[in-house]
């Protein structure tokens, strides 16, 4: 045991005398967060879209006033007068525009003799985001013209009375979980696996090796400094992120204590998984070179930045023995649902199965000679 | 294995693969000895140390460390020896005395007995005023005094050092011999080294063991080696165009033992009378008129002795590598 607390001692006062390589491995999800949570978070605003109109009559204007009560509103787009439908889809085509909306001869005639009256509308369709979002909002507007401009006594259409549980959620808010896990990964990358690698490769290790400290007593060192590093960096960032997201889970000490039992799970979990993997490589550019492999392969899938029900079967296998989805999932139950401490059970469960199972296997498979 | 050896080798072998490093070796270090271990790069001597420290299996054959054996009680050999390996173990993010006082817990050393252990070995490398610095701010010299003192921060019995003075100046090897003479007093060390340098074993070792290609080619004291090589003194002369038959005519003069021809006209003439062979070699060139161009007598080293047992055939064999590499950040020391 005192051999064991040697090797953290060891590796705690690297890491306080130098601690800039920890806080650049912060850098990287505080900027992801940033940017991330601010360009994708937002709704779609003053996209341009252009009209032709072929038709001029009462009920073409009805459609000019709902896209200037667009404009007086949510902005999401402002319209263009075009001379012609080919010239529009050459502005769409180019960029000029974003779309288009064709009203058609004889529209208003056809809508008020009830004939299947018709709205173009041309997207550019290279860019799914706009473009849907474009469709949904002329759609609405389409909607509230097919309304009958009296209403009807009683109403005989199904309304559906939605009910939040939460406020809305802004995308950065969503995002935070996921950094704080991302930081916690590239702490344990750096901390845990590229010194570890570039230890051994040093010689440093050799002078372990001499000494009579046992495999175990070695692999619990490291993977328990390596954990301690993970945790204050998870610590740091769960502080300046949930700041940065505007959420107040630091003002609630049950939720802190939840957040402290997440982090120290997923620290676990990483440093142990990491020393799984690292613990027969002996070239340092291994590591580097993995964690682009490994960034994409456990960040992406476990639904940190976008639904996992959205993956296809494969991914949703892949997503499901992934410790980033617990983690994630772990977070967001405390960052943004206060969902208590029984539905982070699982994954307080599962990070600590994994961490278990992957600190035998490397102690197993760790080499007491060179 | 008698109370007398501190170390045993029997018939050790080491295999990689199909290379075959170290090939049945024998010998035995007395206790309180400083025994050498020499040879050309590839030779095995690191192999036969690391097998010797538990940092290798042992292919075949036995290894006793203070009547320990290797392969069978590891931990108990770690307990009692220190080891210096080739590489700079102490961390350089660490100040000299965290380094130590690290080492000392790996080694379970007593609290009690910590801080004195430690503050004795500073005192003894010299390093005592710089126990707070950043070991990466120390020059090699320190470092390497550091390591010393590291791998006896747990007082053991027998001490193993792997090249402990490679890459240093000549002023600081001097310092790192003579504290390693005055802590072997201190301490009764049995000490076993490997070197390039021929000096450094001549002055420090009792008894030297020349290994090549992974055989045991000699072992015995500095003086005794050096009376085994055919003659007492060595010429090194060099000539100006000498004629084809020119070793062969030196071959030939009074006393000489052995004529090595080392190209661009420079020869190496082993004799039992320097004086007299000299004197007949100048007469024979004045004679044959071949110009001298240098001419020096020295006394036979170990230096000849190495070049005796091992020849002066390069060394560039492939040998299996026990790790990657890492090459020194810039602006460390090394």
């Amino acid at each position: 045991m005192n051999r064991m607390l040697a090797i953290v001692e060891r590796e705690l006062r690297k890491f306080f005398r130098s601690p800039s390589l920890m806080l650049t491995a912060m850098v990287f999800p505080l900027i992801q967060l940033v940017i991330l949570g601010n360009a994708f978070g937002g709704k779609i605003t003053d996209a341009r879209v252009g009209v032709v109109d072929y038709d001029g009559g009462p009920q073409a204007l009805r459609v000019h006033e709902a896209f200037d009560s667009v404009l007086a509103n949510i902005r999401t787009f402002r319209t263009i007068p075009c001379a012609s439908d080919k010239q529009a889809q050459e502005d769409v085509r180019s960029g000029r525009l974003d779309a288009a909306v064709i009203i058609p001869p004889q529209y208003s005639r056809r809508v008020l003799a009830g004939e299947k009256p018709t709205l173009g509308l041309v997207v550019d369709n290279s860019d799914q985001f706009l473009s849907g979002s474009l469709e949904a909002e002329v759609q609405a507007l389409a909607d509230a013209l097919n309304q009958p401009q009296v209403p009807q006594r009683v109403a005989n259409t199904i309304a559906l009375e939605i009910v939040e549980l939460y406020p809305f959620i802004e995308y950065m808010k969503y995002l935070l979980p996921g950094s704080i896990t991302l930081a916690m990964f590239v702490s344990v990358m750096i901390g845990g696996g590229m010194l570890y690698i570039d230890d051994k490769a040093r010689g440093v290790h050799e002078g372990f090796l001499v000494t009579p400290i046992t495999k175990l007593e070695l692999v619990g060192g490291l993977v328990l400094s390596g954990a301690l590093k993970a945790i204050m960096a998870g610590l740091a960032i769960t502080a300046l992120g949930s700041l940065i997201a505007g959420l107040d889970v630091l003002f609630h000490p049950v939720a802190l204590l939840q957040l402290l039992l997440m982090i120290v799970a997923t620290s676990f979990a990483f440093n142990a998984m990491m020393f799984l993997l690292m613990v027969r490589v002996e070239d340092p550019l291994v590591p580097r070179a993995m964690f682009g492999i490994l960034n994409t392969l456990l960040y992406f899938p476990s639904g940190a930045i976008y639904p996992i029900s959205a993956f296809p079967f494969w991914l949703r296998a892949l997503a499901q023995v992934d410790p980033f989805t617990y983690a994630v999932h772990g977070f967001k139950g405390v960052l943004l649902k206060d969902a208590g401490f029984l539905a982070m059970l699982p994954d307080l469960a599962y990070l600590f199965a994994i961490g278990t199972v992957a600190m035998i296997i490397a102690t197993r498979l760790f080499k007491r000679t060179l | 294995m008698s109370a007398e050896e501190a170390i045993r080798i029997e018939h050790i072998v080491k295999r990689f693969g199909d290379f075959e490093a170290v090939k049945g070796i024998s010998f035995d270090v007395k206790a309180g000895e400083t025994f050498g271990l020499l040879g050309p790069n590839g030779a095995g001597k690191s192999t036969l140390i690391r097998m010797m420290t538990t940092l290798i299996p042992i292919t075949s054959g036995r290894a006793f460390i203070d009547g320990h054996d290797v392969a069978e009680a590891p931990d108990a050999v770690r307990q009692c020896m220190g080891v210096i390996p080739q590489a700079l173990t102490s961390d350089i993010n660490l100040t000299v005395w965290e380094n130590l006082s690290i080492y000392a817990k790996l080694y379970n050393v007593p609290r009690a007995q910590r801080r004195e252990a430690i503050e004795e070995l500073l005192e003894a490398v010299d390093l005592t005023k710089w126990r707070d610095a950043e070991t990466k701010t120390l020059s090699g010299g320190m470092r390497r005094r550091l390591e010393l003192a590291r791998g006896l921060v747990h007082n053991p019995r027998i001490f193993f050092l792997d090249e402990p003075t490679t890459g240093l100046d000549p002023v600081s090897r001097v310092a790192v011999w003579e504290m390693l003479n005055k802590l072997k007093a201190r301490r009764q060390l049995t000490i076993l080294i490997t070197t390039h340098y021929m000096d450094e074993a001549d002055r420090l070792c009792d008894r030297i063991a020349i290994v090549d290609h992974g055989h045991l080619v000699a072992l015995d004291t500095p003086a005794n080696l050096k009376h085994s090589v055919p003659g007492n003194n060595v010429i090194e002369v060099q000539f100006e165009a000498p004629p084809e038959d020119w070793e062969g005519r030196l071959g030939g003069l009074a006393e000489v033992t052995a004529v090595q021809h080392e190209g661009a006209g420079m020869f190496r003439v082993l004799t039992t009378n320097g004086s007299r062979t000299t004197t007949g070699l100048v007469e024979m060139a004045v004679r044959a008129e071949v110009a001298i161009r240098t001419l020096s007598v020295q006394n036979t080293t170990l230096d000849d002795v190495f070049v005796h047992y091992t020849g002066r055939q390069l060394r560039d064999q492939q040998v299996k590598a026990h790790a990657y590499v890492m090459p020194p950040r810039p602006g460390m020391q090394p």
